[in-house]
């Protein structure tokens, strides 16, 4: 059986391996970055602009803070009730490009005894969860000293 | 623009509370409906007031009781009994309480009303909060749910590890946070938890958003209350010579570019092209409500702050002023924060010994500073309470923080 392969979200990554990328939108007038995008209006309250263009975030980034998720998040995240609930580890990075903190998990089996805050992550293509037609895509934290 | 402070017999900016009710916090498994009502009627009763004598009906809403809850006001009123109330129904999250205050005071300055009654309830489910239903590819509390599960403890685990590396703040010191506020708790028959926590019984509770364990975070509960506000000439009208009053309601936004992530974001602003306020969001609560009132953090009496967990309490004192920043855990350490202390915080118990009834909160912290004020709390009383201060903050950038005075 084949897998179809869909973005947990539309627009909001691009790319594969390390061409992988979180997309976000720049105001044309004032140079301020959106992520999650916008795509209509600028939201500095300073700039009136209304042309965004779509620009790829930087890879990499450090550490703002992190925790995990010790129990099963309640829908519209998805997992199966039959299988034991396997933690995982929620990274919020600052990039010092966009000079903004962008949330994700980290890819798994990293765990917060791995993390600290500081410490340098890059941006990672991941899988949020499967099912019997898709398999759903999404970004991932990864220390980058770690390469599983 | 600051309304006048003046407390004397000139023109005021000041409502005052005839009365304060609650229902008890607990998981009932009744309707909000009821709460609110028990509550309101105990607020009635506080304030020696008919319900038919009362102007208007401002509501908390709650998002978790169906079409009667986004019209709570009515709602209320409703079961109260129809008597034609000019009706208000409002909703800001964990602000709705302080947004309903806001919306009744600036009735009764405005001359619309001269009594108000303002009400919250909520009938909690077990467990995380979750967004509403359906499939809301546009709606950030959706979205980060389903992108990355990331639960209200989510943010508040962010936060603690954030003031842990930052200021090195430990798991003791939260867990003193817990103590302190269960100790409150156990003398406030309105609250829910009403047994005294040790910091082993905290270390022992499991770990549910790192390094917050359960003790360190807030339940969801039912709950319910209420307040009877007027003009300060009804008042003195009514036969309350020196009422307690409210002196300043601060509802503030966030200011562009927002450098914390703040529930339910997923990224925060960036501040490439503005540069950032240096004082947080956070903290411009606090400072509306002083410029309000005209006072400030040496002012006060007593503070009822949103801990939502433990080290959002810390987080709270600095934001308040009542410290530098980074020395939250030394003035709880040093014991200013205590019944007894130089400024007792969260002497109802706070969240750690409510757990959260969204829409009734900032009611209840308000009903706190009122007791206290008015010197009928109890074991828990505050010597020559003069000034308290509630702060809040609801997501989708939402501020609110309460300036009440005698």
């Amino acid at each position: 059986m084949s897998h179809g392969r869909t973005p947990v979200v539309t627009g909001w990554f691009t790319g594969e391996g390390d061409g992988f990328r979180l997309l976000g939108t720049c105001c044309s007038a004032c140079g301020s970055v959106f992520f999650p995008r916008e795509d209509v209006f600028c939201r500095n309250p300073g700039c009136g602009g209304e042309e965004l263009r779509e620009v790829p975030l930087s890879r990499r980034g450090h550490v703002w803070s992190y925790t995990d998720a010790r129990y099963r998040p309640p829908s519209p995240y998805v997992s199966d009730p039959e299988l034991p609930w396997e933690p995982y580890a929620l990274i919020a990075v600052e990039l010092a490009a966009e000079r903004l903190v962008v949330l994700g998990q980290a890819v798994p089996g990293v765990t917060v005894a791995d993390l600290a805050v500081g410490m340098e992550v890059e941006v990672v293509p991941g899988v949020l969860h499967e099912d019997a037609g898709t398999t759903w895509t999404t970004w991932h934290w990864r220390p980058t000293g770690v390469t599983a | 623009m600051a309304l006048a402070a003046d407390g004397g017999d000139g023109v005021t900016g000041e409502v005052a509370v005839l009365g304060a009710g609650m229902h008890p916090w607990g998981k009932w498994g009744r309707s909000f409906v009821e709460y609110g009502t028990a509550a309101a009627r105990a607020a009635l009763d506080d304030a020696g007031i008919d319900w038919r004598d009362v102007g208007s009906i401002v509501g908390a809403d709650t998002v978790r009781g169906g079409y009667p809850g986004y019209v709570a006001g009515a709602t209320f009123a409703k079961a109260l009994g129809w008597q034609g109330a000019r009706v208000t129904s409002v909703y800001a999250a964990c602000a709705s309480g302080a947004q309903a205050v806001a919306a009744a005071r600036a009735q009764i300055l405005g001359g619309l009303a001269d009594v108000v009654l303002v009400v919250g309830a909520d009938a909690a489910p077990k467990g995380f909060f979750r967004p509403a239903g359906g499939d809301r590819p546009d709606d950030p509390d959706w979205l980060r749910f389903r992108v990355l599960g990331a639960t209200n403890p989510t943010y508040f685990g962010l936060y603690a590890r954030r003031r842990m590396a930052v200021h090195g703040d430990t798991q003791e010191d939260f867990a003193r946070v817990k103590v302190k506020n269960s100790a409150l708790g156990a003398l406030n028959p309105y609250a829910r938890y009403r047994k005294r926590v040790t910091a082993e019984e905290v270390a022992a509770s499991a770990m549910v958003a790192d390094p917050l364990r359960l003790l360190d975070i807030c339940a969801t509960s039912d709950g319910g209350a209420a307040l009877v506000l007027s003009s300060v000439e009804f008042a003195r009208r009514h036969g309350v010579a020196r009422p307690v009053r409210i002196r300043a309601v601060s509802t503030v936004t966030p200011r562009y570019p927002t450098t914390v992530l703040d529930l339910p974001d997923i990224a925060t602003d960036s501040a490439v092209a503005v540069e950032p306020s240096a004082e947080t969001f956070r903290a411009s609560i606090a400072r509306a409500a002083y410029e309000e009132a005209g006072l400030g953090p040496d002012d006060l009496s007593l503070a009822e702050v949103y801990d939502l967990s433990t080290a959002l309490e810390l987080q709270w004192y600095e934001d308040l002023r009542l410290c530098g920043e980074g020395e939250g855990a030394k003035l709880l350490r040093d014991g200013v924060t205590a019944l007894g202390g130089r400024i007792p915080v969260n002497t109802s118990g706070g969240l750690a010994s409510f757990g959260e009834a969204v829409p009734a909160q900032a009611i209840a912290q308000v009903c706190e500073l009122v007791r206290q004020l008015r010197g009928e709390a109890g074991d828990r009383q505050v010597a020559d309470a003069r000034v308290g201060l509630s702060a809040n903050q609801g997501l989708f950038g939402h501020g609110s923080a309460v300036i009440v005075v005698r």
